[in-house]
């Protein structure tokens, strides 16, 4: 019968319509603005509209979600910050559209590379979110943001961010990226523990070789 | 003739061609040189004689040092099998080799891509315009000695970036950059001429009026874009009208061109990744895979990829498949000017899938997660089960109502059959792939052809239709759809556990040679061709571009097609801009 395959489409319509005022009403006053309607509306068993009112209601972002990347300090006991970064410059070198400049500087006396950077500048313009500088990096001294609301009326100076716009303290960091920074601190802690055996290890044998040169 | 005679020492080719063809013998190259007056007897004795009827991909290398262009072709028999890979050398000053449009029209756009970005010129080609840059141009920009605006150094990373870390806003340094070169007599644009303009409407008319004599019609030439909703970005046909019916039309693109290739030549191995995501910006996912398969062939050994990878490379690629052939039938039914509805109820679909994205990889569209030997991460908690969910039975349900709604819908049908149609033998020739090939009865699909990953395990049936129509275009995505969820069900149900990724150096050093990784994305045959010369980066990279390649087969689809109808074949053929364009 010719129309049939309209009349059949047009059911399909009409049922997508339906299911949408259904899902409303079985939903009434928890599917909009709510937490658990709006994980309700980004599974797969949603049946009506997905829309997200925002900026009302915002999804929730995964903890693997990247923007523009920022640098973590660590807040040391007397309150002082004390930056992860050691201005080494692999995610200078990693970065696909080169958008990071990282000023480094040797002490004034022995010469030597300072384990900190002077200055660090990210433009923002360029930046095409890749997460390589955050991947790369092997002091987790640089990490992925989550916050992608970046506008600002000045698309000149303020899109390059220089250090102090980028540090966020690793209390931060955790808060976004929970399971990464527990991964990281467990690492880290074996790392140091390691180290700490290692240590005493080497002491107690100075220690013996002090005493046998004594005696 | 099977491919042992192909590669066999002395080959059927070297035997047939003592004087012409001799084995390709740098380290890394495994292909045939050829003498540029012997290329096209070569060429149609490939066809003709040996059954590599498809010419998969044409590109110009410029080595520099040897002071030689090479053009290299690669040809494929579209039964299935490994490539035949064919170069010709000619000295750089001269660089001059014949057109094998006349054989392979699919060589067509290709041919006029090298000539833009190379030099290199086609002798016989009817139609040797630039493509990509604009009609002005001065230089040719793949060359080595050709340095963009803004240019900083050769290769990257940059020096300036560290430890000196002196920032600025390039804009601020100097408004034009250095080497900004214009044409001859540029200087006062009123007397400048757009020649290649005026020389793509004599073709055009040249074309349209071809055995008409002089009882050539009245015709109106007519631009459909560049700015206009129909043609996916900015894209033009120049067109002309014989009353409502096309009698001839040229596709007309290049305004998203960014060099894509030189940035490539100037990026690590590493930096190009991210770069691939951009091309086909509706499945990301694919294009990654396609470079990763190219480094991982000149890494050798070292390029092995874990099992887990494996099964997380084809679950993300066939998702990918999925939301893009989503797209592609929404928007088809847009193209049709069945406003929204159906594209919605498919891009809906597609947003769980982004989800998906988001959670693994960091990103929805640009998810730059591929790495040579795996992929950048595993899955997080709880994604598993959503993938799960969503192929054992959400998207299978909504496949089917999709199905529902539009297969048979007579508006639909009555727009769509017998419209673009394009014959397996032109679209052979044409060197269309894709959907477009398996629509108009060619069975061949690069997974089942010329398998790559893990594919040979996998049960699954290449989606084909025999009618080249744009219905068939259209339908076949729907087939593919269920191939490709037929593919995550046993993908999802058999990954094992392990790692996903085994060593991750940010300094990639890949050894001197040749490599041609090809993938079958949603769009058809994906290709990058390398060269690399042993240091950190690529020496020559070429994206073989599927939706570009595909348009050259655009003019035969439309021909004595009525105009309303050109927006439906464009749709039908799914091009995206990002990957036109370069």
């Amino acid at each position: 019968m010719y129309g049939k395959g309209i009349v059949k489409g047009l059911l399909v319509t009409a049922k997508h319509f339906f299911v949408s005022y259904f899902d409303d009403l079985k939903w009434i006053g928890r599917r909009y603005y709510k937490p658990a309607g709006l994980e309700h509306r980004s599974s797969k068993d949603v049946k009506g509209i997905f829309t997200v009112q925002y900026p009302e209601e915002r999804v929730a972002v995964p903890e693997e979600f990247r923007f523009v990347p920022f640098l973590v300090y660590d807040v040391q006991e007397d309150g002082s910050h004390q930056d992860r970064c050691t201005s080494c410059g692999i995610c200078a070198k990693v970065c696909p559209p080169q958008c990071i400049w990282i000023e480094q500087t040797s002490h004034p006396e022995t010469g030597r590379p300072v384990p900190e950077p002077v200055e660090f500048f990210i433009d923002i313009d360029i930046c095409m979110n890749c997460g390589y500088c955050a991947e790369y990096c092997p002091f987790d001294a640089i990490k992925m943001d989550h916050d992608y609301e970046l506008a600002s009326f000045d698309r000149h100076a303020k899109h390059i961010f220089n250090k102090e716009r980028l540090s966020k303290p690793a209390e931060y960091y955790a808060g976004i990226r929970p399971e990464n920074f527990g991964r990281e601190e467990a690492i880290r802690l074996e790392k140091e523990a390691k180290k700490a055996a290692a240590d005493k290890a080497k002491a107690e044998k100075a220690a013996a070789k002090a005493d046998a040169a004594a005696e | 003739m099977t491919e042992e005679t192909m590669i066999a020492s002395p080959s059927v080719l070297e035997t047939r061609f003592p004087d012409a063809v001799k084995r390709d013998e740098r380290a890394g190259y495994e292909g045939f040189i050829v003498e540029a007056k012997k290329l096209i007897e070569v060429a149609t004795a490939l066809r003709d004689e040996m059954g590599y009827d498809f010419l998969s991909s044409v590109t110009g290398v410029d080595y520099i040092e040897e002071d030689k262009m090479e053009v290299v072709y690669h040809f494929y028999r579209s039964t299935g099998g490994r490539s035949l890979v064919l170069a010709v050398q000619v000295p750089r000053k001269k660089a001059v080799v014949p057109s094998l449009v006349a054989v392979f029209p699919g060589a067509d756009f290709q041919e006029r891509e090298a000539w833009d970005l190379l030099g290199i010129k086609f002798e016989g080609h009817p139609d040797l315009r630039r493509i990509l840059m604009w009609e002005g141009f001065a230089g040719f920009p793949l060359r080595k000695d050709w340095k963009e605006p803004f240019y900083v150094e050769d290769q990257k990373p940059f020096g300036n970036r560290w430890p000196g870390g002196e920032v600025h806003r390039i804009e601020d340094l100097n408004q034009y950059g250095k080497n900004v070169v214009y044409p001859k007599g540029f200087d006062n644009p009123q007397n400048w001429k757009y020649e290649e303009e005026d020389i793509l409407y004599e073709n055009l008319q040249k074309l349209a009026n071809e055995g008409k004599g002089e009882f050539a019609t009245d015709q109106v030439v007519v631009n459909l874009g560049p700015q206009h909703p129909s043609t996916h970005g900015v894209f033009r046909m120049a067109v002309v009208l014989d009353g409502e019916t096309i009698a001839a039309l040229k596709p007309v693109m290049g305004y998203l061109h960014r060099n894509h290739e030189k940035i490539g030549e100037r990026n690590t191995y590493l930096h190009n990744m991210p770069f691939t995501d951009r091309l086909d910006y509706l499945s990301s996912m694919s294009n990654n895979w396609g470079y990763a398969l190219a480094v991982e062939k000149l890494l050798g050994p070292k390029g092995t990829v874990t099992e887990r990878a494996e099964y997380l490379r084809v679950i993300m690629a066939e998702l990918t498949r999925i939301s893009n052939h989503l797209w592609a039938v929404g928007f088809l039914l847009n193209d049709l000017g069945a406003f929204f509805t159906p594209s919605l109820y498919a891009i809906q679909e597609r947003e769980l899938i982004l989800d998906i994205f988001e959670a693994t990889a960091g990103a929805r569209m640009m998810c730059n997660y591929f790495r040579f030997g795996g992929v950048s991460r595993d899955l997080p908690p709880g994604v598993l089960e959503k993938i799960k969910g969503l192929v054992n039975d959400r998207l299978p349900r909504k496949v089917d109502e999709l199905d529902r709604y539009l297969t048979e819908n007579e508006i639909v049908r009555s727009r769509t059959e017998g419209v673009g149609v394009l014959t397996p033998e032109d679209a052979i020739a044409y060197s269309a792939v894709g959907p477009v090939l398996r629509a108009s009865g060619v069975p061949y699909d690069i997974r089942r052809a010329d398998p790559y990953g893990i594919y040979d395990r996998f049960d699954f049936d290449v989606a084909v239709r025999y009618h080249g129509d744009v219905y068939d275009r259209y339908i076949i995505r729907i087939d593919e759809i269920r191939q490709s969820l037929r593919i995550l069900q046993q993908a999802v149900k058999s990954i094992p556990e392990g790692s996903v990724l085994d060593k991750n150096p940010y300094n990639v050093r890949v050894p001197a040679g040749e490599s041609y990784g090809r993938v079958e994305g949603p769009k058809g045959e994906l290709g990058y061709y390398l060269v690399s010369d042993g240091k950190t980066n690529p020496y020559r990279y070429h994206v073989r571009a599927p939706s570009f390649i595909n348009l050259t087969a655009l003019e035969k689809m439309c021909v004595g097609q009525k105009v309303a109808d050109v927006v439906v074949i464009l749709g039908s053929i799914d091009i995206v801009l990002g990957e036109v364009d370069r």
